[in-house]
């Protein structure tokens, strides 16, 4: 079926670049666009885009596909046939490195220049856009993979008081939520899910240092070490608190056991925001969130970013000039993250367009030491991949935590 | 056209191949590493689990499918009332999408939303069906959807065999006082050779690239517990970015097609050739008679 999508998309794409291709010159700033944003709240916040960039006196032309790895083989497919869209969507990460390895991006050193990213971006999103000395794509958001959610009522029908600070306090308050006859964890058993929630207990409880260790400098002896163990040991201890029905169940439907009460804590990216929302609940009122324990709690930055495919044609250029310059602005950022769920790319902008949660997230952002990359933004996705098959297996049968260590040596050396 | 055949499908095997021997990631790359991606393809725990998860859910589902299509076209053949209802909903499954009643299968099978939680919600509180939940079963439940799906096709395949069956010979057995079942194991049966052969082929190609009905239902999981190889070449192209991988497990898979293939092409082109010798023996007596 995916297949199948794709080559509707490839087919709906050639028509609208053949149909705009006629009224080319007609057209100032002409700017194919082509994202994956297709979900009710994702394309109500890609609309903001398209509107900041026709107010700037450019002709937005949008080419969705839906599903990130749909689109972002469709941009390769069209790069490599030479008609790529004027720019294309990928994440925060390494999954664009090959293209520039490869020559095929244009680079956006002017627009960075002149609006200063080096300073008003995180250091974990220039790390990902800026390859030696150039800027190959441009930031339009910030996802934090990893918040807690919880449901206050059944926080409340627990007993519990105040959100936990420490990991031994969170199992306490899950041990608590179990007795209440509540489901202590609302998880989905697919294996991102998995994954994602590795990360965030690695980062949060193994601590930044350890995080560190093991996607930046891919650290052998650090995963052999007792304390590594010792964290996937506790990891694995959440699996205590799940139901029977999470294998393979989605996000949305964990989400839906927070909101509903029937769950009380669900560990997932902030876009789940979206779900409360839909369900007319509030942060704060229905529903509280925390990034992680304690006050210094770290935080993860992914997000979206475009890249421009290598166009000699200078109108193109200049469009994509303008793409850059437009996705950056302060209101913009505002306008598109509220419809988004996700924070602003820079931390001087006004907050009030945004919720209890993000506002916390950006005023976290500010404190530089608590950024901490993704995974995605340190290794390839080929090692990523092996490393959640190492996770999803360890989660879903008995091996030993020994075991898992020596497996995740392995792909890292792989890798 | 034969240029075009040999371009789209030798051509695109061949360039696989290719891209096989190389470092290729997100784009194809034009070097030359040897067995390196062969060599940790088999050093890959999921690609070996996936392999031995397609061998048995390739024996469990053309048995099943063979067994479950037999009785189905027998049952129908009984010239029951409604045939043609009967027929179309049997074969039903086969033309819907896997991905639409995957979803339903997997809803079923969920031990909070389907079958167990319904049958406790009657009264009996130890009744336990999660199969596709645990690691050992999986594969169970998944072999249960598939043969649903695809038992429809191999009733009508042997649903055309049987009617093909002379009316005579069933009167002969009659008259013989020969019980029906006895007619069904040692006449009908070994006469559907052909149906059972053409099943056989069709199921064992969508065994191999068997991909839909563990995405609908599993995406591989619990853990990598129903992985299949179809899955992890897909993973690798798109995700993962490592297309030089990918395709040393495509290469694979198609070698382990054509081995299990070899003995069929081997038997039936044995076949022929005794067929030929018998034709030669009976043309040289012919010519001995016409001597004589």
């Amino acid at each position: 079926m995916n297949d199948k999508i794709t080559r509707l998309a490839l087919a709906v794409a050639l028509a609208l670049g053949a149909a705009a291709g006629a009224h080319a010159q007609a057209q100032p700033n002409r700017a194919e666009v082509l994202h994956w944003w297709t979900s009710g709240g994702e394309s109500a916040a890609v609309k903001e885009l398209a509107n900041a960039y026709t107010a700037a006196g450019g002709t937005w032309v949008d080419a969705a596909v839906a599903g990130g790895e749909q689109a972002r083989a469709e941009a390769i497919n069209r790069m490599v046939g030479g008609k790529p869209p004027t720019a294309s969507q990928f994440n925060t990460s390494k999954q664009f490195l090959d293209l520039v390895d490869q020559g095929m991006l244009n680079n956006v050193d002017v627009v960075a220049a002149k609006n200063d990213w080096d300073r008003i971006l995180p250091a974990p999103i220039l790390s990902s856009i800026k390859i030696r000395g150039h800027f190959y794509a441009v930031p339009v958001d910030i996802h934090m993979p990893a918040w807690f959610w919880y449901s206050k009522a059944a926080f409340a029908k627990a007993g519990i008081a105040a959100e936990p600070k420490t990991p031994d306090e969170f199992f306490a308050d899950l041990d608590r939520l179990k007795a209440a006859g509540i489901v202590p964890l609302a998880f989905g058993g697919q294996p991102w899910q998995e994954k994602i929630t590795f990360y965030a207990w690695l980062a949060h409880v193994g601590g930044p240092d350890m995080y560190m260790k093991l996607y930046r400098d891919k650290d052998t002896a650090m995963v052999a070490s007792p304390q590594f163990k010792a964290l996937l040991a506790s990891f694995k201890r959440l699996h205590n608190y799940v139901d029977a029905g999470s294998p393979n169940r989605n996000w949305n439907d964990a989400t839906a056991m927070v909101i509903s009460g029937k769950a009380g804590v669900q560990i997932m990216g902030d876009w789940a925001k979206g779900e409360f929302a839909a369900a007319h609940q509030t942060a704060g009122k229905e529903f509280g969130c925390f990034p992680g324990f304690g006050p210094k709690s770290p935080y993860l930055v992914a997000g979206d970013v475009f890249v421009f495919p290598k166009i000699s044609d200078p109108a193109q250029v200049r469009s994509q000039q303008l793409l850059a310059t437009v996705f950056t602005s302060p209101a913009t950022q505002v306008a598109f993250s509220s419809k988004k769920g996700s924070i602003p790319i820079r931390t001087d902008v006004d907050l009030k367009g945004l919720d209890l949660c993000a506002q916390m997230g950006v005023n976290i952002m500010k404190d530089v030491s608590r950024q901490l990359p993704t995974p995605e933004m340190l290794i390839t996705p080929d090692l990523e991949g092996s490393l959640q098959d190492v996770i999803t297996k360890y989660w879903n049968t008995t091996e030993s935590a020994d075991d898992a260590a020596k497996a995740i040596a392995a792909a890292l050396k792989n890798g | 056209m034969v240029a075009t055949v040999l371009w789209v499908y030798v051509g695109s095997v061949l360039w696989s191949m290719r891209i096989s021997v190389s470092s290729s990631r997100t784009l194809p790359i034009a070097d030359f590493v040897g067995a390196r991606q062969y060599i940790r393809l088999f050093d890959t725990e999921r690609w070996t689990l996936s392999l031995q998860n397609m061998a048995l859910f390739g024996v469990l589902f053309i048995v099943g499918c063979l067994a479950v299509g037999f009785l189905l076209a027998v049952f129908v053949d009984q010239r029951v009332r409604g045939e043609g209802v009967l027929r179309t909903i049997f074969l039903y499954p086969y033309a819907m999408s896997f991905v639409a009643t995957g979803l339903v299968w997997q809803w079923m099978l969920n031990p909070e939303l389907g079958l167990q939680a319904t049958v406790r919600g009657w009264g009996f509180a130890n009744f336990t069906f999660d199969w596709i939940v645990r690691q050992e079963t999986v594969m169970y439940a998944i072999t249960i959807a598939a043969v649903w799906q695809a038992s429809g096709l191999v009733m009508a395949l042997m649903l055309a065999g049987l009617r093909g069956i002379d009316e005579s010979l069933w009167m002969a057995a009659r008259i013989d006082g020969i019980p029906p079942w006895r007619v069904y194991a040692s006449i009908v049966l070994p006469m559907l050779g052909p149906s059972f052969g053409t099943a056989f082929v069709l199921l064992s190609v969508s065994v191999v690239k068997v991909f839909d009905v563990v995405v609908a239902m599993t995406q591989g999981g619990p853990g990598l517990a129903s992985e299949v190889p179809a899955k992890f070449i897909i993973d690798n192209l798109l995700v993962r970015a490592n297309i030089g991988l990918a395709s040393a497990a495509s290469t694979v898979l198609l070698l382990t097609v054509l081995v299990l293939l070899a003995p069929w092409f081997y038997a039936r082109a044995h076949a022929s050739r005794r067929g030929e010798r018998v034709a030669r023996t009976l043309r040289a007596s012919d010519a001995r008679g016409t001597a004589l």
